[in-house]
């Protein structure tokens, strides 16, 4: 099981209503291995954060994980105790969110800040730390560290403020990165620069990062593997240029479709009709029914299929039998 | 075809200063922001012209002048032929305002929740002492919603359908110019498909102009037909849609088309653009680019080019060919 970094498996994420039941996340599996990026693309709604939250075990109360196990380096940490799991995060996987400037501690010097991730986890002196810390800035490319180190984060545009969130998640080297939309809230360049960052990190530590984000292109561009969710379930997984390029579930299509392409020009987008459904009144059968192109008898009747059942690559009855 | 907008040295400056009594104790002298500087250029009738630009490139500020919600401190922005801050005849000031709408970004903010759809729609007209009855109820029906929702509030609504409810608002004082400021960034993939597809069908049916304010290219290279690329508040380069990307001449267009993500960029290295954005406050001398530009020289850093014509292009560059 070395050979794996991250391994979830039949993962099920719960809300208890008074009422009812929600399910925001079901019946996800996919493994990230070292050194590879694993992108979860989805619609707002779809479970890509709530998968990321579960696995770094930051889920919001009252939702809970009700079933399926994840698996970090061969271990199951989704029944840990709190105080382990608080061990674990930093130390074992680190975390980029959306937003660097709510991430980060508006009161504290960056330098404090990641010295005291550093000194948290790993046993070294404080002056190492400090080292340690200065080395890390360096590393994801902010310039003059050893003097910026003493400053607050809102001294930092935008982009330095990720590479120092960046730089915050790596410092205990750990072996996976969750990275929810880390380049949302930034402008085109600095969003080149970030997924450089991100890539060449990969490569060469080979920690394993599961990116999650709605930016097809980001995906294109970045990730070895693509996870597609829909409505709480992995509608398509694997290879990037596979699934972009030859989409087997209707859902990815759809996706690819609506997305403006440069070389198509200007034409028509090609629409999904509707919306993503919500969680508390999800149709019967496969989720995507209503909005499929090429629905049939079977999809509305018999419960949602699974990727394993379908052929390894997409949750779909008539997978590869797409018309394009 | 003629212009439908011609913008001609339009410049905004605010004031950042802080307050006299810190400045007076700080010794600080007072701050200004040139959030837009000497941007000119036309926008054709029946055409969809695109701004893009990063944050602080001052694209939003220029779409809250050409709809009057903020003045311009120099320049000109004619609509028609009226230019809204200087004409005095308050009936062709009315007429043309009236001409004029907007589509916000955030569909959850730019809608009263308190209100119902109806009122929300006919607002723009009933404010003008037009007769609203029953325009609610065909709009919603042109903007692919149901006549049923003018009854709705607009909690009731998904991000895409209020945006849609956005567009009808604009519809109803049929007009002939829409500014649309990142009217899709909120919105997923599926619904901006959505959005957009609407937004070309009403072009075709009413005849409208847009003009389209954006960071994201691929947008803009499907819908616009001409795209004007901001930088800190000047414009650098304006073109046609096919010249400026097939034959993008600005060092800052070709970056910024290069950085942009593909989706058939698998795999793709990009050499990342060195830098930020400047500070507008205190802006570079010469041109604003030139500490990120690969190519300056000397002269860039003392002299700011002016905009001129090169091919189908028009490019602030010294070294453009």
């Amino acid at each position: 099981m070395a050979e794996v970094v991250l391994s979830v498996r039949n993962l099920r994420v719960e809300i208890p209503l008074r009422r009812s039941v929600l399910c925001p996340v079901d019946g996800v599996s996919f493994d990230i291995p070292p050194g590879d990026i694993l992108g979860v693309v989805g619609e707002s709604g779809a479970g890509k954060s709530m998968t990321g939250n579960a696995v770094i075990g930051l889920l919001d109360r009252p939702a809970f994980i009700a079933g399926g196990e994840i698996l970090l380096n061969g271990q199951r940490i989704d029944n840990l105790p709190r105080e382990a799991m608080r061990r674990l995060r930093g130390k074992e996987i680190g975390m980029v969110f959306q937003d660097p400037l709510t991430s980060l501690n508006p009161l504290l010097q960056i330098g404090d800040q990641l010295r005291e991730t550093i000194l948290e986890h790993l046993p070294v002196s404080k002056k190492e730390a400090a080292d340690r810390a200065v080395a890390a800035l360096e590393e994801v490319g902010i310039p003059a560290a050893a003097r910026r180190i003493d400053s607050y984060p809102h001294e930092f545009s935008g982009g330095m403020r990720q590479r120092v969130v960046i730089a915050l998640a790596l410092c205990a080297e750990p072996s996976l990165i969750i990275a929810d939309e880390p380049t949302t809230a930034l402008d085109v360049s600095v969003q080149a620069q970030i997924i450089a960052l991100l890539k060449s990190l990969c490569r060469e530590r080979g920690t394993a990062i599961m990116l999650i984000t709605h930016d097809m292109g980001v995906i294109a561009e970045t990730a070895d593997r693509v996870a597609v969710m829909y409505a709480g379930r992995l509608a398509e997984l694997g290879p990037v240029r596979e699934v972009l390029t030859n989409p087997s579930h209707p859902y990815t299509n759809g996706l690819m479709g609506s997305t403006p392409l440069a070389s198509k020009g200007k034409k028509r987008l090609n629409q999904i009709p509707g919306a993503m459904p919500r969680l508390d009144n999800l149709p019967t059968g496969c989720a995507f029914h209503p909005r499929c192109p090429q629905v049939k008898k079977r999809c509305a009747v018999e419960p949602g299929p699974d990727i394993e059942s379908c052929g390894g690559r997409a949750a779909c009855w008539f997978a590869g039998e797409l018309s394009s | 075809m003629s212009a439908l907008v011609s913008i001609k040295n339009l410049t905004r400056i605010f004031d950042v200063s802080l307050p006299w009594l810190n400045r007076l104790i700080e010794h600080q002298p007072k701050a200004f922001l040139h959030a837009v500087s000497e941007v000119s250029f036309d926008i054709e009738e029946n055409t969809i012209y695109a701004l893009v630009g990063e944050s602080g490139s001052g694209k939003s500020t220029i779409g809250k002048i050409i709809v009057g919600l903020l003045a311009p401190s120099e320049g000109s922005v004619e609509i028609g032929g009226v230019d809204l801050f200087r004409e005095s005849d308050k009936a062709k000031i009315e007429a043309t305002r009236n001409g004029v709408q907007m589509i916000f970004q955030d569909p959850y903010a730019s809608l009263n929740p308190r209100w119902r759809v109806r009122d929300i729609i006919v607002e723009p007209v009933e404010a003008r002492g037009g007769d609203g009855e029953g325009l609610a109820e065909r709009l919603l029906e042109q903007v692919g919603l149901s006549a049923a929702d003018a009854a709705k509030y607009p909690h009731e609504f998904s991000g895409g359908q209020r945006q849609r409810i956005c567009i009808a608002r604009a519809l109803a004082a049929e007009p002939k110019l829409i500014v649309c400021d990142e009217p899709t960034s909120a919105l997923d993939v599926s619904v901006q498909a959505q959005v957009l597809n609407l937004m070309s069908d009403l072009q075709e049916e009413f005849g409208l102009t847009y003009l389209l304010i954006s960071h994201d290219l691929t947008i803009v290279q499907h819908m616009a037909d001409r795209i004007g690329v901001l930088y800190l508040g000047r414009l650098i380069e304006e073109a046609p849609r096919d010249a400026l990307f097939s034959n993008p001449k600005h060092p800052y267009t070709k970056m910024l088309i290069d950085a942009a993500p593909r989706l058939d960029g698998f795999g793709r290295e990009v050499e990342p653009p060195t830098g930020e954005i400047p500070d507008p406050i205190n802006p570079p001398t010469g041109c604003a680019y030139h500490p990120r530009c690969p190519i300056a020289t000397e002269r860039c850093k003392a002299e700011r080019p002016q905009l001129r014509e090169l091919d189908e292009n028009r490019v602030a560059c010294f070294l453009a060919v």
